[in-house]
């Protein structure tokens, strides 16, 4: 796919790292700025998805094989759920951050990280697998 | 019920349990949901979730039970307290509406097994049991929440999840029934979000009681007048309510057996339940409730889908469509009760939710036993059946008598409630038509009922074969609970007649 379009492959070969650094920045800033889990998530899933359209879906299934996107979607959404759950043990709420630190102020701040995370693990994983399944229009099975 | 409550809080867990127990009731199926993905074994997954539907089951009852001998439940999510955070409320009302939703789950989930293996592609059905818990929350979420934009949320996620489980379907036709439950049901609950939208315009509040205090002083804007429209046809369209039932009967046909069971007999339940809470909780107390003429438009709709289910259903030679249009009959009963706008009115609408789901989920697991032996649940594939399968064919005689209504049934006490609450505001011309649509029931159910026993089996069949142990057993326990509750109305109203107290609390001094 697209072999000789070479200001394609090498701008995005460019591209692609500081797309995933950025969103990184957009996922761990979102606390202190615009961003969060969500949008981060996207960022994060185009850049693959960038890579999937000039090389190929199949070139990256292999750095990014389909048992892992499905184990991250799951992973994403458990830590945002367990998060939650710890809140519960810990004698607070469902999803009470105050009590996962000695101090509210820190509680609440780890406690949107985990939750972000979370978010941002899945959503990632949620692009990837859209796109991988559409595009190569074979099922996850 | 609070029998169940007492001896829950005896467990030596219960201490510290028992306070999270709403926020449990959804996280623990949202949460066990994912790891399907994880086993992604048809067994494994299938037994995973059956333990998850118990447990959900178990914790709905303490909270009935609960709500019963304490009264209304609170839960701030996140300690964060209300109006800002959101809140779980448990009253009588949805706590019913809870018990009925895991109940039949969990009834459901041992007879799914054999039908999903026959039904569905293996490498699929972990994915099934990922959604029916999914499917599960959302219905469960909807019924907790006290926030009214997190019960769009919840609509949101048992709605995609019952696309999914419904596109399963073998046929291909239950992909178009999917998409078309898809288009219609998202304008539904985009209807509901605009008309949330614009409530909080007017108020800057989502927290239903917050709302219900509010919107009184803002009841003479045109704002909330839309509002209220938009969100009585969004709920109306989850609802099926008649004209914007038309999603209904080929999505119910199409899906796979054990789907339809869950679904008609907890999504249009839960449906009916959030109509209830906005129009009587929200609002009730508002002046929208007089001039707009809410109740006759209710009661109209109800009476009018009342006669055109049953009476589309007569036409119909597919039983499960049948069945389905019956449901739209159904739904219509409840409509006419909530229309009534009495607290016995309101009762009885409540007091269906439960028998309902009861019997038609009987009625569903018959057809799906029918399914599974002969692979076709057309009339004419069905003659002679009452001698081929003559337990399915009784446990479906016995929902089939439920929904015309007759004696020591739970039909019979639904309508019996309806009809008093209807002679009871002098309005005897509604109690009629409840007569006369069962008289339509009886039509639909006697063609079956004729196929079944009258007619000879086709040459060829091989004499008895019924559906196998699993499948059987949850449908005669069904069968069981809608006669038992057909004897006993008693439990059941009472507890109909609380949970109708609790939602017209905030309607304007009581209604006559």
């Amino acid at each position: 796919m697209m072999h000789r379009k070479v200001v394609l492959r090498v701008v995005s070969k460019f591209l692609i790292p500081p797309i995933l650094v950025f969103a990184l920045y957009v996922q761990f800033h979102g606390d202190f700025g615009p961003g969060g889990g969500f949008q981060a998530g996207v960022i994060f899933g185009a850049a693959f998805i960038l890579y999937a359209i000039l090389f190929g879906v199949e070139t990256v299934k292999k750095v990014l094989p389909p048992w892992v996107t499905r184990l991250l979607l799951v992973v994403g959404v458990l830590t945002y759920g367990l998060c939650g759950v710890a809140g519960l043990l810990l004698g607070g709420n469902y999803l009470d951050y105050n009590v996962l630190a000695h101090d509210p102020l820190h509680g609440q701040h780890y406690g949107i990280l985990i939750v972000e995370a979370g978010v941002g693990i899945t959503v990632a994983a949620a692009m990837i697998t859209i796109f991988n399944v559409f595009a190569g229009q074979t099922g996850e099975d | 019920m609070s029998a169940i409550y007492l001896f829950f809080l005896s467990l030596p867990f219960a201490p510290m349990l028992e306070p999270h127990l709403p926020a449990l009731q959804v996280v623990v199926p949202l949460l066990a949901a994912p790891v399907c993905v994880l086993l992604r074994d048809a067994k494994l997954s299938w037994l995973w979730a059956l333990i998850v539907t118990w447990i959900s089951f178990a914790i709905a009852l303490v909270l009935l039970g609960k709500t019963l001998s304490t009264g209304l439940i609170i839960y701030e999510m996140g300690n964060w307290p209300a109006p800002w955070g959101i809140e779980y409320r448990i009253d009588a009302a949805n706590a019913v509406v809870l018990v009925i939703v895991t109940a039949i789950a969990a009834v459901t989930l041992p007879y799914a097994k054999a039908s999903v293996e026959r039904e569905v592609p293996r490498p699929r059905i972990y994915l099934f049991y990922l959604m029916y818990m999914l499917c599960m929350t959302g219905l469960l979420g909807i019924t907790t929440t006290a926030d009214a934009f997190n019960l769009f949320v919840f609509l949101e996620i048992s709605s995609l999840s019952s696309y999914v489980l419904i596109s399963l379907g073998q046929s291909r036709r239950a992909l178009t029934a999917s998409y078309r439950y898809l288009i219609m049901g998202t304008l539904g609950a985009t209807f509901y979000i605009i008309g949330v939208g614009m409530m909080y315009m007017m108020t800057g509040s989502l927290n239903m009681a917050d709302l219900a205090t509010l919107l009184p002083a803002v009841d003479h804007t045109r704002t909330v007048l839309a509002a209220f429209a938009f969100v009585v046809v969004g709920l109306g369209l989850k609802v099926a309510m008649f004209p914007l039932h038309t999603w209904l009967p080929n999505a119910y046909a199409f899906a796979p057996s054990a789907v339809t069971v869950f679904l008609a007999s907890t999504a249009t339940k839960v449906a009916i339940y959030a109509l209830l809470r906005l129009v009587f909780t929200v609002f009730g107390g508002t002046a929208l409730f007089d001039t707009t003429g809410i109740n006759l438009m209710l009661i109209i709709l109800g009476i009018v889908g009342m006669f055109a289910g049953a009476f589309v259903a007569i036409f119909q030679n597919d039983v499960k469509r049948m069945l389905a249009f019956s449901s739209v009959s159904q739904v219509g009963y409840m409509v006419l009760g909530m229309g009534m706008a009495t607290a016995a009115g309101v009762a009885g609408s409540i007091v269906h939710l439960f028998n309902h789901a009861v019997m038609k989920g009987v009625a569903f697991m018959a057809v799906g036993a029918m399914f599974y032996v002969i692979g076709s649940v057309k009339l004419n594939d069905l003659a002679g059946i009452g001698k081929r399968m003559p337990v399915t064919t009784a446990v479906f005689l016995v929902s089939g008598l439920s929904l015309i209504g007759t004696p020591l049934t739970v039909g019979f006490i639904s309508k019996w409630q309806l009809v008093v609450a209807a002679l009871d505001a002098g309005w005897w011309y509604i109690a009629a038509g409840i007569l006369l649509s069962s008289l339509l029931a009886i039509a639909y159910v006697w063609r079956v009922v004729e196929v079944a026993y009258l007619k000879a089996p086709p040459e060829g069949s091989t004499g008895r074969t019924e559906a196998p142990l699993s499948m059987l057993v949850p449908m005669i326990v069904l069968a069981a609970a809608t006669v038992w509750y057909g004897i006993d109305g008693n439990t059941t109203l009472d507890i109909a007649t609380h949970a109708a107290n609790a939602l017209m609390q905030s309607v304007a001094g009581g209604r006559p």
